[in-house]
């Protein structure tokens, strides 16, 4: 049997993700639009993995050739973002109360 | 680490971040699924950092630059005042996207490190994942910038609009695919830079047509690209969190988006083609505006809503300018004293973005249980004494459902004009975004209250003790 190109394995994932975000999302009430909004911008970020791989794995005895600096750089603006994201989620969510049972 | 085993961590950080946006579909749960985000994060960057192995001295470096953003970003994060929450959004959304651009190239200059070939000799499906990576990452950036300038008020909310724009924004867009193509052949240093230069292009040209009250559209979609943008690193990389949560996320834009569109009756690329509303002012505007309106001072306003049984707040953007989110509230628990019942009541596209409205009230210690959709509240309009229309416009206009001439026309709006009488705070008659006048200005039953939304609302405290 041929063996399947791991791509499609990937695309699978991919579509099927889809498909989660889509349902999963329908189900965010509308008051928590804009924490949807930071939360997802944090887990975006997620792409720092790439970044990291980049500027670890690069040229060692050269730390600051060019590949290695956009990785670095990508570092520091994924960071921002995970950071400021999962944060501004936080403060954002702590501010939504329930009405007190008393008075 | 072995590959099979960081994988396997990939995709549980993965299955973390879906949790976490399950978490938001109620308030209740929506702060543990913001842990699980977190710690979904943490697995994500422990796993690579152990699957990686050789701590050589460039770890050192690693650690201070992800310190160096973490704090500025924990900083602009305590410090935003939440009335900024658009702008803020925006310039995480450009952050996104310039990460991944800046992966992308470092993978176009570095591809052993990556598995995916050597350089000059990159294999063709990386180079097509990772020229779609870096294109939608460059949109994403300078798009997030204009919109970040607009909410930011350093650039004019009004649309600019030039003869020929969309056939060159189609030619630039074609360019790119075509670019691609070369690139795939030749391997070439040049047409890759060109790429993302053409792209950073396009997306400033994207967004610079777009009125600032289409702002909800714009943020969402910029929300989605940059998820797409994180999918198509994610394929490069053959990471699965990055796969997922690039899909997750560009679902969760374009659903976003999607609601904003509906929220105003508009296709989405009427509203993407830009040029709506701003700066044409129609020539009769001036002899309407002749029409008599009542006018009323702080005073009328709290001997209305005093004497009323039940009173509904509409805010809109109006109340985010002025910042009158707390004295609104302080407004409401004086009316709740007085035994009347209030209930807020929130149009999908009010504001500048999805859900501002909620937050600003949460931020002002209104309990989410007193805020209602558009949806769930209209029918009670009819019932309702007093309407306090702050900040409002365009999402009140009946004209949206009597007039088919009107730009608005078919746009869902809240029925405040079925309440026995309507409050409206506005500082002038001029007319809302989309340039047409409110007739219920004009109603019997309106009472124009003109000042600062802020200080009218403090004003009517006063009077109400």
């Amino acid at each position: 049997m041929i063996e399947i190109d791991p791509f499609i394995f990937r695309l699978s994932i991919f579509i099927l993700s889809i498909f989660i975000g889509y349902y999963v999302v329908w189900s965010v009430t509308p008051s928590l639009h804009t924490p949807l909004m930071s939360v997802t911008n944090a887990i975006s970020s997620v792409i720092i993995v790439g970044a990291i791989i980049a500027s670890l794995a690069g040229n060692s005895e050269n730390i600051f050739d060019t590949a290695n600096i956009f990785g670095f750089l990508a570092i520091i603006l994924a960071a921002v973002n995970i950071f400021g994201g999962f944060l501004v989620t936080q403060r954002m969510l702590q501010m939504y109360k329930k009405k007190k049972k008393d008075k | 680490m072995s590959e099979n085993l960081s994988a396997i961590f990939y995709l549980i950080s993965g299955v973390l971040f879906i949790l976490a946006l399950r978490g938001l579909s109620s308030p209740e749960t929506s702060r543990r699924g913001n842990f699980f985000g977190i710690l979904g994060m943490a697995i994500a960057i422990v796993v690579t950092f152990l699957s990686i192995g050789s701590f050589s001295s460039v770890f050192i470096y690693v650690l201070f630059f992800l310190l160096i953003g973490g704090s500025i970003g924990a900083f602009v994060a305590f410090k935003i005042p939440m009335t900024a929450m658009p702008e803020l959004v925006a310039g995480f959304h450009s952050l996104v996207g310039l990460a991944a651009v800046f992966v992308a190239i470092s993978a176009f200059l570095n591809p052993e490190v990556f598995n995916l070939g050597s350089s000059g000799d990159i294999k063709i499906s990386s180079l097509i994942e990772m020229s779609i990576g870096a294109a939608v990452g460059a949109i994403t950036f300078s798009g997030s910038i204009i919109a970040f300038l607009k909410l930011r008020g350093i650039m004019s909310g009004s649309p600019i609009t030039f003869k020929g724009q969309h056939y060159i924004n189609l030619l630039l867009g074609l360019s790119i695919i075509v670019l691609i193509f070369y690139l795939c052949k030749t391997q070439s240093d040049s047409i890759f830079w060109r790429i993302i230069a053409i792209s950073f292009l396009l997306g400033l040209l994207l967004i610079i047509p777009i009125g600032g009250a289409d702002m909800p559209v714009v943020i969402s979609m910029l929300n989605s690209y940059s998820g797409w943008a994180a999918a198509g690193i994610g394929f490069t990389l053959e990471n699965t969190a990055l796969i997922i949560t690039g899909a997750l996320v560009g679902s969760s834009g374009a659903i976003l988006s999607y609601i904003m569109c509906k929220g105003m009756n508009r296709s989405f690329f009427n509203v993407i083609l830009g040029g709506f509303g701003g700066t044409d002012q129609s020539p009769s505007g001036k002899s309407k505006e002749q029409k008599p309106v009542k006018n009323g001072n702080a005073e009328d306003a709290a001997f209305l809503m005093k004497n009323a049984s039940s009173v509904i707040i509409v805010p809109g953007y109006g109340m985010a300018v002025a910042q009158a989110q707390h004295a609104l509230r302080e407004m409401v628990d004086t009316l709740k004293k007085n035994g009347v019942k209030v209930s807020y009541a929130i149009h999908p596209v009010a504001g500048r973005m999805p859900g501002h409205m909620n937050v600003l009230l949460a931020e002002a210690n209104v309990p989410y249980d007193e805020v209602f959709e558009l949806e769930e509240i209209n029918n009670d309009f009819a019932n309702c004494d007093v309407a306090y229309v702050i900040g409002a416009n365009d999402v009140t206009n009946p004209v949206a459902k009597t007039d088919p001439q009107s730009p608005i026309y078919g746009m869902p709006v809240l029925d405040v004009e079925r309440c026995k009488s309507v409050l409206f705070v506005k500082r002038s008659l001029s007319p809302g975004y989309a340039g047409i006048d409110n007739e219920l200005f004009y109603r019997d039953n309106t009472l124009m209250l003109f000042s600062d939304a802020k200080k009218m609302t403090e004003d009517i405290i006063k009077s109400l003790n």
